[in-house]
């Protein structure tokens, strides 16, 4: 039989504000435990909640961002459960009238296609605190710095077909959140997190099969290697005369082991009521123009923009416009370089692979957009060849020199276009490889130009990759064919 | 709308109240009363009436992102049963 998988995700994304969504209390990552949870946070008798201004307007900015109906009256309600993370017995979030409702995301595939993922709604809410369950005498140790760190959690419509298409989705609601400077986007920090909804369902069926949830996935990779795990899974559970139960599982990314988590038999009668300690949030029209008029480009408009301004093709386009920090170093590299050809092939060969073998974030590159600038206006103008230039790259980035010139001079990178030194170098190689130019000229000439090949190689190899190319090969053509 | 024995237990369990055995029956009646008097309020006509979100008829401030808190951990955890490491310890919760 053939199957079809179905996949919905919820998305948890941390706004990235100074504070708590309802306390005056730091959200700086990696502070030592529980120093940066107050009174509020701590849900001590007394306490009053203050709605974050800047949380209301990130979680709109997302909706406008995905041209999503914002909603204008905001009530919070509390979803009350006993976990020690949740330090006030209920969590404050929102459910009959979420902040954001219904929008799209749209997202290109590998095979160039695309694809509309609708977006059921996104709603406000507040983080928990963490558990962490090394042994301390046979308790566990709760840090609840985290605990009122404003999210909004997006919920998506079950639109994904298979584990690429909901990477490609996770990716482009990535995209989305750091140009809009919602959220920082660090996943290893936990700014965002993904739980997968997947089902299996015979291929042509409508009806949906029993859906799993994989909770608290934080890496692309893990969440596509879940999802495969899953839909594998359900298969075989089927297939053997099983049925499927609604679960909530955990996948564990490090051992590639996925289990099921016991859950709790009342686990979903979380008893919502409106916050009596919250009134109904109104946004108002002006609030509306304002963060409409400091929306930034969208990813989809800068794409679209990099294809007609700067000659891109779409795949290039798509990857250079994915994130802000990217999308600015490549437009700041092609407006002054003055070639935007080249800025694109450097940033996305040379900048992304060395970035990627060391881990470096593009804001931290030792190369930056204007050096670059500057080494591409040194191939441009024939100073030095494309292959030198990757070794001028290389010393920039090793902090050899403050820009291109500076490593070309400091290393006598200078490629030679004096056709007397050049001349004089061939006319070298050529008497120290008498045999060869033997050959060459006894052979047929539709041979030659594969065996021409050989003392280009000498050629450049004597002047260290300094001579220019094209003036090698034709210089040696000219002397050799006579 | 009456509520019987079984629903106080679990709505207890779930709030984690503790109510003694001897105490459920009772506890059901009252409660069962409570929910009675919703009934006949249920009987006024609503239409064209906006649910309320909050019995007070304002609107909610709200406040600028600005850090107004300061570390307090040493006074805040002073009332707690098992501090370590500057965590709370809380008896296992692993599943």
């Amino acid at each position: 039989m053939t199957w079809e998988t179905v996949i919905g995700l919820e998305i948890h994304v941390q706004l990235a504000t100074k504070t708590k969504i309802f306390s005056g209390a730091s959200t700086a990552f990696g502070a030592e435990p529980n120093t940066q949870a107050c009174a509020v946070d701590l849900g001590l008798p007394g306490v009053l909640p203050v709605v974050n201004e800047e949380a209301i307007n990130k979680a709109i900015m997302f909706g406008l961002g995905i041209d999503a109906e914002i909603n204008k009256v905001n009530v919070f309600e509390r979803k009350n459960y006993f976990y020690p993370d949740l330090p006030k017995g209920y969590q404050t979030t929102q459910l009959e009238k979420p902040i954001v409702g219904a929008g799209n995301v749209e997202i290109t595939l590998k095979d160039g296609s695309s694809k509309t993922v609708r977006i059921h709604h996104a709603h406000l809410e507040e983080d928990a605190g963490k558990s962490l369950h090394e042994d301390y005498h046979g308790m566990s140790g709760i840090d609840l710095n985290r605990a009122g760190t404003p999210l909004i959690e997006i919920v998506t419509e079950p639109d994904m077909r298979n584990a690429e298409e909901a990477v490609v989705f996770a990716k482009k609601l990535h995209s989305i959140v750091t140009t809009l400077g919602i959220c920082d986007g660090e996943m290893s920090q936990g700014s965002m997190r993904f739980d997968v909804n997947v089902s299996v369902r015979p291929k042509g069926q409508e009806a949906l099969g029993i859906r799993t949830e994989t909770k608290n996935l934080n890496s692309f990779k893990f969440m596509e290697a879940a999802i495969l795990k899953e839909v594998e899974r359900q298969i075989d559970v089927i297939e053997d005369g099983g049925k499927i139960i609604q679960e909530t599982r955990l996948y564990n990314g490090d051992t590639g082991e996925a289990r099921s988590m016991r859950s709790k038999e009342e686990a979903n009668d979380y008893r919502y009521f409106p916050c009596p300690d919250l009134l109904p949030i109104v946004i108002e029209d002006s609030r509306l123009k304002k963060l409409r008029a400091e929306m930034p480009e969208m990813p989809d408009a800068k794409k679209a923009r990099f294809v007609s301004e700067f000659g891109l093709n779409e795949v290039d386009a798509e990857i250079l416009s994915g994130d802000q920090a990217t999308a600015r170093f490549f437009e700041t590299t092609a407006k002054s370089s003055g070639d935007a050809k080249l800025a694109s092939n450097w940033v996305l060969g040379e900048v992304l692979k060395s970035l990627n073998a060391n881990g470096t974030a593009i804001s931290e590159s030792p190369v930056s957009a204007e050096m670059l600038a500057g080494l591409i206006a040194r191939i441009k103008d024939n100073t030095i060849s494309g292959k030198i230039a990757k070794q001028v790259f290389e010393a920039l980035w090793n902090g050899e020199g403050k820009d291109a010139d500076a490593v070309i001079e400091k290393k006598g990178l200078k490629q030679v276009t004096d056709t007397g030194a050049i001349e004089t170098m061939i006319d070298e190689v050529l008497a120290a490889n008498a045999q060869q130019v033997e050959n060459y000229r006894s052979a047929p000439p539709e041979k030659r130009g594969k065996m021409i090949g050989f003392f280009v190689g000498q050629a450049m190899k004597a002047s260290k990759g300094k001579a220019n190319p094209g003036m090698v090969n034709q210089i040696l053509k000219k002397k050799l064919d006579g | 709308m009456a509520i019987d024995a079984s629903e106080i237990q679990k709505v207890a369990h779930l709030a984690r109240l503790s109510i003694d055995d001897s105490q459920v029956e009772a506890t059901a009646n009252t409660i069962s009363s409570i929910l009675e008097l919703v009934d006949q309020m249920q009987s006024v006509n609503t239409d064209n009436v906006e649910p309320m979100a909050h019995p007070l008829d304002a609107t909610q401030r709200l406040r600028e992102d600005v850090v107004s808190e300061v570390n307090n951990r040493e006074q805040l955890q002073s009332c707690a049963p098992a501090v370590e490491d500057g965590l709370f310890l809380v008896p296992k919760v692993i599943e």
